[in-house]
């Protein structure tokens, strides 16, 4: 089969896709992005994708009272991910766990590159991750949403960062998996961009594919990105009213 | 080539212009292009290009004057809060000279100080100073934080914008180059002061906020005395003791912060 991977067709969903709610292979749930929705925060945004709502907040540069992290030329990003216990089916057990302390990991490796740390030395960038609901693809949803709310917080910034996943579900190679899709599929391939220059900052892949399929998921990945790019820009500029 | 124009919104990442435009503050260079770093309004001011950021941090400058609050006292210094990332001190000998006294006595913790910045090291300490007029401790008043950015758009031109407030509301106003204003006067004019200076803070981008602010300062203090009464009298009937409050509310000020 010969998928061939245009802008145009994005989001047409005429042809059946087999997927569990229509969509096309290449198309995206339905999202939301809100800039600036907390008082106290520095900088905040609210997201949703299909089934997920992400908050994100920013605070700082701020001190950073913890000396043994602070790097004498450069601020220090730290990142928390964190899991509402009402945000999926059966309730979660609060606090940090394996994949919680992941995400904060590599959502903080995936914001690093954008922004100019050395502008602030010995001091911090919080950011805080908080999804209240889940339905597969949190972490790129949680990333997305950071970004805006680092922009928001007037955080200087090489780029925007936008994530998007990839994956193969029922051996087809699908965009922006959805949590079924995602738990019976046979890969899942989150990844995170710059969209100026196209530069990777998060690259996972869970599950097998071969390398034709990868890079086919890896395209459609991309795709998806410079489109939530755009909303993102979006919601920044809808935050002071106009253009 | 330019690709923005003039107080045009941009955020980071947006390409700005080609190589032949100089990158000023907020944009950065990459790949002969001059890029935004920040979200904020472009500036062009003839061949340089700028952003101008809409939320910052304050990064404590020499010579700027600042308002901080004690927040720690060591033994021969004050730490104080300034609203940046980075923390300042007093040194003690600053205020005292060679004589050593208790340095609780003379300003203690939550004491609001309005300072200047002598001097910031390599390792972002900041020396803070009590040299100069009308630098000192706070006595009553409010604080009102806004984003240090915003601060000249609340000066105005030539003091413009500050002056009518202050003309306006009978209070006293300075303002932090750090982004604390502090506002002393009547109660009820320290609100309207409050009210007017947060409309600033929001609308600091868009332009003929002047007369905006005195339209707003003009219904604000018009309909004092309208709306003060109806919400008054649902509370209570007794007008009588409306002004018995208010004093001591005033009083209870000064003991809280001075």
């Amino acid at each position: 089969m010969i998928i061939i991977i245009t802008n145009t067709n994005l989001g047409t969903g005429t042809e059946t896709s087999g997927r569990a709610d229509n969509r096309a292979f290449d198309e995206l749930r339905k999202m939301k992005i809100e800039a600036g929705v907390l008082e106290r925060a520095d900088g905040s945004a609210y997201l949703e994708i299909g089934g997920n709502k992400v908050l994100a907040a920013v605070y700082g540069p701020r001190e950073l009272f913890v000396r043994r992290l602070m790097q004498p030329n450069k601020a220090v990003l730290r990142c928390k991910y964190n899991m509402a216990p009402f945000s999926v089916d059966d309730r979660k057990r609060p606090g940090p766990d394996r994949r919680s302390v992941e995400i904060s990991k590599i959502a903080s490796e995936a914001l690093t590159p954008a922004v100019f740390l050395e502008k602030f030395p010995r001091s911090t960038i919080d950011v805080f991750i908080e999804v209240i609901e889940a339905e597969g693809g949190t972490r790129c949803a949680g990333i997305t949403a950071a970004s805006v709310a680092l922009a928001d917080a007037g955080i200087p910034m090489r780029d925007m960062v936008v994530a998007c996943a990839a994956g193969k579900s029922d051996g087809k190679v699908i965009l922006d998996l959805s949590e079924v899709e995602d738990k019976e599929g046979q890969a899942d391939v989150p990844i995170a961009i710059m969209p100026r220059t196209g530069e990777i900052t998060l690259l996972q892949m869970d599950g097998n594919l071969t390398e034709e399929e990868f890079e086919q998921a890896l395209d459609l990945a991309i795709n998806g990105c410079k489109i939530i790019s755009e909303k993102q820009k979006a919601a920044i500029k809808n935050r002071y009213g106009d253009e | 080539m330019i690709f923005v124009e003039d107080k045009e919104i941009v955020i980071p990442g947006d390409i700005l212009a080609d190589e032949e435009y100089n990158s000023g503050r907020g944009t950065f260079k990459e790949n002969n292009k001059i890029c935004s770093s920040l979200v904020g309004l472009v500036a062009i001011r003839d061949k340089k290009i700028s952003v101008i950021p809409l939320q910052s941090k304050y990064i404590p400058k020499r010579g700027d004057v600042v308002i901080g609050e004690v927040t720690d006292i060591r033994f021969s210094m004050w730490n104080l809060e300034i609203n940046s990332p980075y923390s300042g001190f007093l040194p003690a000998s600053d205020v005292f000279g060679k004589e050593k006294r208790e340095l609780n006595r003379t300003f203690d913790v939550g004491d609001v100080l309005f300072l200047r910045v002598v001097d910031v090291d390599e390792v972002k300490k900041v020396k803070l100073g009590l040299k100069g007029r009308g630098l000192g401790k706070f006595r009553g008043g409010i604080l009102i934080n806004i984003t240090p950015t915003k601060v000249p758009r609340l000066i105005g031109k030539k003091g413009s914008m500050i002056n009518m407030i202050k003309d306006e509301t009978k209070c006293e106003v300075i303002v932090g180059q750090n982004g604390v204003v502090w506002v002393k006067g009547d109660p009820t004019m320290e609100r309207v002061a409050e009210k007017v200076i947060n409309m600033i803070e929001e609308q600091a981008h868009t332009s003929g906020l002047t007369d905006r602010v005195r339209d707003m300062l003009a219904t604000l203090l018009g309909r004092e005395p309208g709306s003060d009464d109806s919400e008054e009298s649902e509370n209570s009937e007794i007008e009588e003791s409306e002004p018995e409050e208010e004093t001591k509310e005033d009083e209870g000020i000064n003991p809280n912060e001075g």
